[in-house]
């Protein structure tokens, strides 16, 4: 997730909060354009990690440290 | 052998404890019994009384048969023992040796079972104030299980499935068997080590002796101690261990465990575009509403016919230009005529005779001046010469020259013979220097005080 620094949970909180305050109703028209733009950033980039999320990274301890492990997953992952 | 008749304790014991043992019923014995005066020593042997309403039998159990019984025995309890007899030559008792032992009944799984739950109950592990609460959207999850088997598979597939995002971390951990106990408080304590959100602990289903391990007290307590919120998924839905009392979560079995652990990704989805559609809603709402604000008010009468705002200020404007004009000229008019008339009568009186006049005036009084300053000067040259003399021949050194002198007392000038007494020193100022006196006698003037 190096392409995009915002991390998903935050992305999504910030868009829940945003969606709340457009929708208490007494935000003026130029903040409520600003947030419905960072809101449509937000749920395009929450959008975006969900479609293309990447292969999980699944990895294993071995001696303290993490391997790569060679569980198959019916051709799901990887 | 001796030809003493008599036997030393020592022969004598030896010879029943051969007896006992040379016989085959005494050397693996099925005994069912109450137990009664249960000892437990340090060392881990087990030290007890089996009784039933009738007879008495002490027994001891070794600490390394001890470790194979699942319960703790105590008091009270009907067991089941399988052992030998033998006879304990220092103090001459038979005994029973026990190599196992079984509670008869209900099953000793069961029974050890229920006794940690009490235990662990009583210390408060499994109060609902102690359960973590697991993060909505976790970033990395450890997951404690076997390495191969169904389980690790359906946690990791179905946590792939459900929400990518997440970074999976398998500890490889025995979850059956000897050493597994050991393998996952390890494997608890390494995941504690990391940064993960939340941590599943599973394994398969399996008979109670499979699930053994998740019973144990180790593995209750390392879960109650973990930072991160524990997911326990053991066995199949019927199955309950210890661990799943402890845990901040219970799953049914390891997907459901994967299920309960991170978000859907499909729900996350419609999510994200039902806030989107929200969203526009309420911004679109909002755009609409102040348009037709906008509308409402570039329709209204001032703004759609501009000229009817303005059109009273032309008037005035025109209005007061006019009266502004008129009234310029006008002022005009009579500033001129003033400035005529001031005009002619300056003409007509010119100041030339008083000028004259004034010039000799000025002629006289510069004169009259001069002389005054000049009278002015002489006098007071001459105070200044009357003035001089008269301050020389006041000097006291022209008096002293005439021979008077001046007696001081202690820095005064002495003006009265009360300033002094006899004894006094006086310094007596002359023209020409002082002179130091003792006073020896006053003798006041008549008249004088």
């Amino acid at each position: 997730m190096a392409e995009k620094k915002i991390m998903f949970n935050d992305a999504m909180e910030q868009l829940e909060e945003i969606v709340r305050q457009l929708e208490q109703g007494d935000v003026p028209l130029e903040q409520a354009l600003t947030l419905y733009q960072k809101g449509m950033e937000l749920s395009k980039i929450c959008h975006d990690k969900l479609q293309n999320a990447e292969s999980q990274l699944v990895t294993m301890m071995k001696d303290g440290k993490e391997v790569p492990t060679d569980i198959e997953m019916d051709g799901n992952a990887k | 052998m001796s030809t003493d008749p008599y036997l030393s304790v020592k022969a004598l014991t030896k010879y029943i404890k051969k007896k006992f043992d040379a016989d085959p019923h005494l050397r693996d014995v099925y005994v069912k019994g109450e137990l009664s005066n249960v000892k437990i020593h340090t060392s881990g042997h087990i030290y007890f009384t089996l009784k039933d309403n009738v007879a008495r039998l002490p027994g001891v159990m070794f600490s390394a048969s001890a470790k194979s019984v699942k319960f703790k025995p105590e008091s009270g309890m009907t067991v089941l023992i399988r052992g030998d007899v033998s006879v304990y030559e220092a103090s001459g008792q038979y005994q029973l040796y026990a190599q196992s032992m079984q509670s008869d009944g209900i099953g000793d799984y069961y029974l050890a079972f229920e006794q940690l739950k009490e235990k662990l109950a009583k210390e408060g592990l499994f109060n609902a104030s102690h359960k973590k609460e697991l993060p909505r959207f976790p970033k990395r999850i450890a997951v404690v299980t076997a390495q191969t088997g169904a389980a690790v598979r359906d946690i990791i597939i179905t946590l792939y499935r459900r929400y990518p995002l997440a970074d999976v971390v398998l500890f490889p951990t025995l979850v059956q068997g000897t050493g597994a106990t050991q393998s996952i408080v390890k494997s608890i304590q390494a995941a504690n080590k990391g940064e993960f959100d939340v941590l599943i602990v599973g394994r398969g289903g399996g008979s109670i002796e499979d699930l053994w391990a998740f019973n144990e007290e180790a593995v209750a307590r390392v879960i109650f101690d973990s930072r991160i919120p524990v997911i326990s998924a053991i066995g199949h839905e019927t199955d309950t261990t210890i661990a799943d009392f402890v845990s901040d979560l219970r799953a049914p079995t390891p997907t459901a465990a994967a299920e309960l652990a991170v978000p859907s990704q499909a729900e996350l989805l419609e999510r994200v575009s039902n806030y989107r559609s929200r969203m526009y809603r309420v911004v679109s709402g909002t755009v609409n509403q102040q348009k037709q604000a906008l509308n409402r008010y570039t329709s209204s009468l001032p703004l759609s016919y501009p000229e009817r705002l303005y059109r009273p200020f032309i008037e005035r404007v025109e209005r007061a230009t006019e009266s502004l004009q008129r009234e310029s000229l006008q002022h005009l008019k009579r500033s001129q005529e003033r400035y005529r008339t001031l005009d002619q009568q300056l003409k007509s009186r010119v100041p030339l005779q008083r000028i004259r006049q004034s010039e000799t005036e000025v002629a006289e009084l510069s004169r009259r001046l001069d002389y005054q300053l000049d009278q002015l000067l002489k006098s007071r040259s001459q105070q200044l010469s009357s003035a001089i003399r008269t301050l020389d021949a006041l000097s006291p050194l022209k008096i002293m020259d005439r021979g008077y002198s001046i007696p001081y007392v202690e820095g005064a000038v002495v003006k009265s013979v009360s300033q002094v007494k006899a004894g006094d020193r006086l310094t007596i100022a002359m023209k020409d220097g002082t002179v130091q006196t003792i006073v020896n006698e006053i003798n006041p003037a008549n008249g004088g005080d």
